[in-house]
């Protein structure tokens, strides 16, 4: 039904008439769409003319007349067809039917006045059939006039809320809602949440969240989807509803349009704002997202006006020892800091970092930048550190997630991006989620993979934990922690024995297979089932459903890259694909899930140590002359150090001084004991943050920057979409853009930059990569989105790479054989559980965004560990109670969850809470290529807290 | 219903989101239904209702506990578990803050018939007179017992002309279980020449072509009320690509209409066979039946007959799919009953596709009603003549008319097609009851329309009545006297419609409840009633919510000077 032009113009149009008139239609489309293309607006309520939504004629306010039949037929849902004879305005009878239909709903209805939504589309379709809303209520009887239930079966309860307001978000008022399903087709069809239903029936008929429980106590994930698609405001923005519970809609005095600042998703929104505040927000139809959105992309941009919100430069004062100091109060910072005005704050930073160059060499200083950032601020930051600096110590968070897939896709296949878009699983018969959390960390791509499960496509979950998504799963199948290449080989050992793979495929496109072949002979799933924990069957059963498809993906996520094994891992994943030709073809692919809004964006544009912008070695001359040549200045050509290996060489006593630009490694680092040691060591710090953050009460100089919502800028998201972010509000205090800042540090360098806006940037990225061919920053203002590799000005980027070769100097892919290892600290008797760490849904990155925006923090206010419940019987625990975490690197006390996905044998903390930071306990050993820490598994010993035992003692 | 409940909102979460799974009562589940682990076909969405069943005839009710363990054990979304709950009557959803309902129920039909026997004060008096603690009263829709009207349901027992009395003695005799019914045996059926159409369809010796042929000639057509051919709607079945299924629609809810029951508790065999040859004719990949939950007796006989047909190798096992209904009016619609197969709420579908195409499972659907396959046997041993050359005043067939109300033997009749309402009470049902002067009639029970006595001699038949805003519908015809209250009448009507409307349109959801409140009001406004009709008419999506308005212009129509007389004003 929702088809595009280009689908439109393939299939052949044929004519019908409407309204005495002749007028075009394509097979498929609606009756409603014929007129309206024809330029009538028909009526609508329960139908929403947007992507995703399937329509549904239960309003029956679209009613049109078709010669020939008995009844009236609704417009949304009709198929026109050739020959048709359609009467809707010239038609009397249609024209009652819609206006009766709306009188009906409308008596009952509040007064618009107090309406939740005064401006809702309700109202505007009652105002198109030019309603009289009190002769309405002076002819037909009311719902409340009746005394006794219409539906008899149906008894009052007084816990099933019609006005509901138990959820931060989100405000329901059920006396507005008109039954139009449009929220449970959101929930159920659209996201695939599957929490709002229609209960009841008849006039009973009710929209429940499950069992009819209050939404805020039910399994609602707060994505907004219904909200953003009622047509009345029976569900609205808890923002927009006064305590009357009325409310208004359009009272936002602007919008603009950008991106969501969260994950790597890359979901495109309209802010509205309101007196520069942003009242709330609306998916918009981006390519990655239609439209949808999830609960930190709808209901996290409250931060930028957090009191904490840092306004103008501060200077440590002196005396002040650097560290966490547990007094300390990110909002009232001038207990530790002085203010300062910003050429002192910014002649302070450089200054130091200057002095320590001039002392102690290149080599002394090092630069975290951010993948939270613009592309264009990333390609900024890089180059200060490579032309001011003058070394490549520049790296970012992509160390801390996806630098062994990143490793393992430039080794195997000459590309670390990903080979299809995660649209592409629409189109896929099998998919293989390993190693990621979809529904919690890329909510907006998990709806892609909900919906391609609904439609037929086999969903394999590989992971040692259970998930949301398991729900929508063919197969589901967890495996002990750490055992991912034991797992991962005994499946090519049965594509290989079975003779599953692709001959032809092999022998195009790869090398290395014979290698492989003998490489993996004895890694039979019997052999390998007891390392992995998988019955062979089962082991069996995913190799033929990947292998025999005609279509496959794989996905995966920091499961498979933050091991010590991890780019093994992605190797084995990387094979798989190769193996069976399960790439290059839409339907199929290699997609490592990006975990930052530009993280992507970020690798791209250089911040990694060993890699010009575009991944083009520093080691190389022609790459390095390029290079040399555009910014006119020598450049070092060793590769730099990573993230870990600053931390141990500022220990080590090499690195003496850093700029750090929205990273937060005393957080997300692990060992954090060890970091947060090295932190304090240096000589000196520049913090540029939204935020004292945990990292930038080490800092010397801490620099108020700019969020998200407040600066132009592009990001490209785990896709390769590279899409364009609007500045939404004014910059608060004497906070300033990062790339304003970065500039000001380089000419204190030295440098003779003079960037007037990141446009200019833009334009000289495109000089040194090619990945930016013709997508030009005016395109982006345009198109918003534009997919690299992009062929043509005019043309869409590509959104499936390497059909005929890969990047590689051969142009074949190549395979890369593995061992199983152990993780790098196994269990033992003193330390018998497994750690493993990550992100919860509400929480991004270290929480130093989504903690302090009201929503997030009101659904995930304290550090949680996740347990199996039998886990927490073993330990004598009750949910909430404080449990205990020690590694050999420290412990942390924190409250614990029961979770039945979880196994036995493991405990899951996200590390965003500072109170309980989960980076204390993590293992610092390094995969050998990506030099990504072991994040996924420490060994550790839990325990009742003792205080809590103390307090139970006591009493 | 509008009460506020602020939960505090920045709260921690000891557990996942929303309600908590408890595993032992999984286990129960399991223990109940059987293994999902093992078995995974009994996770099937469409095993919902039967599902529900099981726990709520095992617990007496349906605690919300329960029904989180289902959702976990059928692997669904608890709103798609309390969606399919909710809508049906029969299942008592019993919330937290709820008590279970007590050990007995009885339910006290108040369709219109049953309301002219005197049910309304015979609910007043048991309500009065139980132990609340013990025993419940409810009401509930036709029963399908119209011809022993007042009826009252104890547990799942049936009281015929029900009186407090009646009642006492059954809930003191703890007698909560239905009577067995008396019924033809597959060696009696067999005997009398039953099953050798479908020995001779299966061997080849019927074609389906001649088959249809005989079909068409005896002018069988659907009695489940829309009368449509039955002979085309194979025939627009078999053009489809399979698989195919064929669904036999038992959920006899019309008002007034008891002639499905009567046939099934008498022949269950003759209605099989008639099934199974439909079946046959569609190449139905299985054959499923839908029976109301209103009688389940016949649940025990047809479980026991297509157990016999099975035992003696006549149909593979599990061919027939036998499925309860729950308590809704609507899955007598049949692409409501489909969903409701399907483990849904019946909610209509649109129209097209219409289920010939895509139908249960989305595959093409025949639909048939249980008299419709229930003559196929007798057309083919009789031959198409037997049939066509019954009729009268022009009229041709048969018609199996449910009779009940105002004259004195109410009970199923077959008579011939075309008959007058004059001539089948005098005929057929003794006359008018003492006391009682014809004063209207209903054709075709709650939404056939409502005809003066001044009409009673028109030819009840399909096509026939439509000129008189009527129709025959399913022949339950309801007598009604000079003794009785048109309002009343209508009110009763137009509840029934708003009670049993699905919700899914806004006409019917809407419509009928405004009707049912004007029609209370002492001063009816014809004008805003008519429009109102003229809307839920054209613009609902089913039959439900198009019928519904019948009764209200048939009054409007023919008996403003009856209303009159019992002080209902009527302007415009």
């Amino acid at each position: 039904m929702n088809m595009s032009m280009s689908e439109q113009s393939l299939s052949k149009s044929f004519t019908l008439t409407l309204d005495g008139v002749e007028v075009s239609a394509y097979p498929g489309e609606s009756i409603w769409q014929v007129a309206k293309r024809a330029g009538e607006t028909i009526p609508h309520l329960c139908f929403k003319d947007a992507s995703g939504y399937r329509a549904d004629g239960n309003c029956r306010a679209c009613m049109v007349e078709i010669e020939g039949e008995r009844v009236l037929a609704a417009s949304c849902l009709r198929e026109a067809a050739p020959g048709m004879v359609v009467n809707s305005a010239r038609s009397e009878r249609a024209h009652a039917a819609r206006k009766m239909v709306m009188e009906m709903l409308l008596v009952d209805q509040p007064e618009r006045e107090d309406s939740p939504d005064r401006a809702s589309h309700f109202w505007a379709m009652a105002d198109q059939l030019a309603i009289d809303a009190t002769e309405v209520r002076r002819t037909l009887p009311r719902r409340d006039e009746r005394v006794t239930p219409t539906v008899k079966h149906v008894s009052l309860r007084a816990d099933s809320l019609a006005q509901d307001s138990s959820h931060s978000a989100m405000s329901v008022n059920l006396d507005a809602c008109i039954e139009c399903n449009l929220c449970v087709r959101a929930c159920r069809e659209v996201q695939v949440n599957d929490v709002i239903g229609m209960a009841h029936r008849g006039a009973a008929s009710k929209i429940v969240f499950d069992f009819d429980d209050p939404m805020g106590a039910s399994t609602c994930v707060a994505c907004g989807e219904c909200v953003q698609a009622c047509p009345t405001g029976a569900l609205m923005p808890a923002t927009l509803i006064n305590a009357e519970g009325r409310g208004d809609s359009t009272v936002a005095d602007r919008k603009v349009d950008s991106v969501c600042p969260y994950c790597g998703v890359g979901c495109q929104l309209t802010y509205h704002i309101k007196d520069d505040e942003i009242l709330y927000v609306e998916g918009r139809d981006g390519p990655s997202n239609e439209s949808r959105l999830c609960v930190k992309g709808r209901f996290g941009y409250d931060y930028p006006r957090h009191p904490s919100r840092l306004l103008t430069p501060l200077i440590r004062r002196e005396g002040v020892a650097k560290g966490l100091d547990p007094d300390f109060d990110p909002a009232k910072p001038l207990t530790h800091f002085r203010e300062a005005s910003w050429d002192e704050a910014l002649d302070a930073a450089a200054d130091g970092l200057v002095g320590l160059k001039a002392a102690h060499g290149p080599d002394a200083l090092a630069g975290f930048g951010s993948a939270k950032c613009s592309n264009e601020e990333a390609w900024l930051f890089q180059k200060l550190v490579r032309t001011g600096f003058g070394s490549n110590h520049v790296d970012h968070c992509t160390r801390l997630c996806h630098a062994s897939s990143v490793a393992a896709l430039m080794e195997c296949i000459g590309s670390g991006s990903v080979t299809a878009s995660f649209m592409q699983a629409s189109q896929a018969d099998v998919v293989i989620l390993t190693g990621c959390n979809p529904a919690v960390n890329h909510p907006v791509a998990a709806t892609f993979f909900k919906q391609a499960a609904k439609r037929g496509t086999k969903i394999v979950i590989l992971d040692p934990r259970g998930q949301a998504l398991d729900a929508y799963a063919h197969l589901s199948v967890r495996f002990s922690p750490g055992a991912d290449v034991a797992l991962f080989n005994a499946i090519l050992n049965v594509v290989i024995s079975e003779e599953l793979y692709d001959t032809a495929y092999i022998a195009e496109h790869t090398e290395g297979f014979e290698a492989l072949k003998i490489h993996t002979v004895d890694m039979t799933p019997e052999a390998m089932s007891g390392l992995c924990g998988v019955e062979p069957e089962t082991i069996r059963e995913v190799a033929r459903l990947y292998a025999n498809a005609e279509r496959a993906m794989i996905f995966w996520g920091m499961g498979i890259s933050q091991h010590t094994h991890g780019t093994d891992n992605a190797r084995c994943l990387i094979s798989l694909a190769l193996a069976c030709g399960q790439t290059g073809r839409p339907g199929t692919g290699l997609h490592p899930l990006r975990g930052q809004n530009n993280v992507q964006g970020a690798s791209d544009a250089g911040l990694i140590p060993m890699v010009m912008p575009d991944y083009q070695p520093v080691s190389d001359d022609q790459v390095r002359a390029a290079f040399e040549e555009l910014w006119n200045t020598k450049l070092d050509p060793t590769p730099g150090l990573t993230v870990v290996e600053i931390m141990d060489a500022i220990a080590a006593g090499t690195i003496r001084g850093m700029y750090i630009q929205g990273e937060n490694p005393a957080m997300s680092d692990p060992d954090l004991a060890h970091a947060r040691a090295a932190l304090a060591k240096l000589e000196h710090l520049v913090v540029q943050d939204l935020f004292v953050t945990e990292t930038a009460q080490f800092a010397d100089v801490i620099l108020p920057a700019s969020a998200w919502p407040e600066k132009n800028g592009t990001v490209t998201n785990t896709n390769r979409q590279v899409q364009m972010g609007r500045a939404a509000l004014p910059l608060p205090g004497q906070a300033k853009p990062d790339w304003w800042i970065i500039q000001e540090i380089a000419k204190r360098f030295g440098l003779n930059w003079n960037y007037q806006h990141p446009r200019d940037v833009f334009a000289e990225m495109k000089q040194g990569m090619a990945s930016l061919d013709h997508i030009s920053w005016e395109r982006l203002e345009r198109e918003q989105s534009v997919t690299y590799p992009c062929p043509a000005e005019d043309a869409p980027g590509q959104d499936v790479v390497f059909s005929d070769a890969f990047p590689t100097l051969s142009g074949r892919a190549k395979f890369a054989p593995t061992r199983p290892l152990p993780p790098d600290e196994p269990v033992d008797a003193d330390y018998p559980t497994v750690l493993t760490t990550g992100r919860q849904l509400e929480h991004w990155h270290t929480g130093s965004m989504t903690r302090r925006a009201k929503v997030l923090d009101d659904l995930e206010p304290e550090a949680v560990a996740s347990l199996a419940p039998a886990e927490l019987i073993r330990l004598g625990m009750k949910p909430g109670d404080d449990l205990t975490i020690a590694t050999r690197r420290g412990s942390i006390t924190l409250k614990a969850r029961t979770d039945p996905g979880m196994p036995e044998g493991m405990v899951f903390v996200p590390f965003c809470y500072e109170e309980a930071a989960a980076n204390l306990l993590t293992n610092p050993a390094l995969d050998p290529y990506g030099k990504i820490p072991e994040f996924k598994y420490a060994a550790c010993h839990l325990s009742r807290s003792e205080t809590a035992m103390l307090e139970e003692t006591d009493a | 219903m509008t009460v506020q409940t602020v939960i505090p909102k920045r709260r921690f979460r000891g557990k996942p989101r929303g309600r908590e799974l408890d595993p032992h009562l999984l286990e129960a589940l399991r223990e109940l239904l059987g293994d999902e682990r093992q078995d995974a076909s009994l996770r099937r969405r469409d095993l919902l209702i039967e599902h529900l069943h099981a726990i709520q005839d095992t617990r007496g009710y349906l605690p919300l506990a329960d029904l989180r363990a289902l959702a976990a054990y059928m692997n669904l979304p608890m709103a798609a578990v309390y969606e399919t709950a909710t809508f049906y009557a029969h299942f008592d959803v019993i919330h937290d803050d709820q008590l279970p309902p007590p050990a007995v129920t009885i339910r006290v039909c108040d369709s219109l018939t049953c309301q002219l026997a005197g049910a309304e004060a015979l609910k007043a008096q048991l309500e009065a007179s139980v132990d609340i603690e013990q025993v419940r009263v409810l009401r509930a829709p036709c029963m399908g017992r119209c011809d022993t009207a007042p009826v009252a349901e104890v547990g799942h027992n049936h009281v015929p002309f029900a009186t407090q009395a009646r009642i006492a003695s059954v809930i003191e005799a703890a007698h909560f279980h239905p009577d067995p019914v008396a019924w033809q045996r597959l060696d009696d059926y067999r005997s009398e020449g039953g099953l050798a159409l479908l020995q001779a369809c299966r061997q080849g010796d019927v074609t389906v072509e001649s088959l249809m042929e005989a079909m068409q000639q005896a002018n069988l057509r659907g009695l489940g009320g829309a009368g449509f051919p039955t002979f085309k709607k194979w025939t627009f079945v078999r053009q489809e690509t399979g698989p195919r299924y064929c669904a036999i629609n038992a959920d006899e809810g019309e008002p007034g209409t008891f002639k499905d029951r009567y046939y099934l508790e008498r022949s269950p065999h003759q209605f099989l066979e008639g099934a199974l040859v439909s079946a046959w004719a569609i190449e139905a990949a299985a054959l499923y039946i839908y029976l109301r939950d209103e009688y389940p007796a016949l649940h025990t006989v047809m479980r026991e007959a297509i157990g016999e047909l099975e035992a003696a190798g006549l149909v593979a096992p599990g061919y027939i799919v036998l499925r309860r209904g729950a308590g809704a009016y609507i899955c007598g619609e049949e692409s409501a009953m489909i969903e409701s197969l399907e483990g849904k709420p019946g909610k209509p579908r649109h129209r097209p596709p219409f289920v010939a195409q895509k139908g249960l499972f989305n595959q093409p659907t025949l639909v048939n009603n249980v008299e419709t396959v229930y003559w196929i046997p007798m057309i083919w041993q009789r031959g198409a003549e037997a049939f066509s050359s019954q009729g009268r005043n022009g009229r041709v067939g048969l018609r199996s008319f449910s009779l009940s109300g105002r004259v004195k033997q109410p009970g199923v009749y077959l008579a011939p097609a075309g008959i007058t309402l004059n001539e089948l009470i005098d005929e057929y049902g003794g006359g008018m009851a003492d006391g009682h002067r014809l004063a209207a009639y209903l054709p075709g029970g709650a939404s056939g329309g409502i005809l003066p006595a001044a009409k009673a001699d028109i030819p009840l038949d399909f096509d026939t009545l439509q000129a008189h805003g009527s129709f025959i519908g399913s022949a339950a015809v309801i007598v009604l006297s000079d003794q009785d209250d048109l309002r009343a009448v209508a009110t009763n009507l137009l509840a029934f419609f708003a009670d049993e409307s699905c919700g899914q349109c806004t006409p019917c959801r809407v419509g009928t409840e405004k009707m049912l409140t004007l029609l209370e009001r002492d001063e009816w406004d014809a004008g805003l009633m008519t429009q109102l009709s003229q809307v839920m008419i054209d613009a609902s999506i089913c039959g439900l919510g198009q019928a519904a308005p019948n009764p209200v212009l048939g009054l409007l129509k023919d008996f403003r000077g009856e209303l009159a007389a019992q002080n209902v004003i009527v302007r415009g």
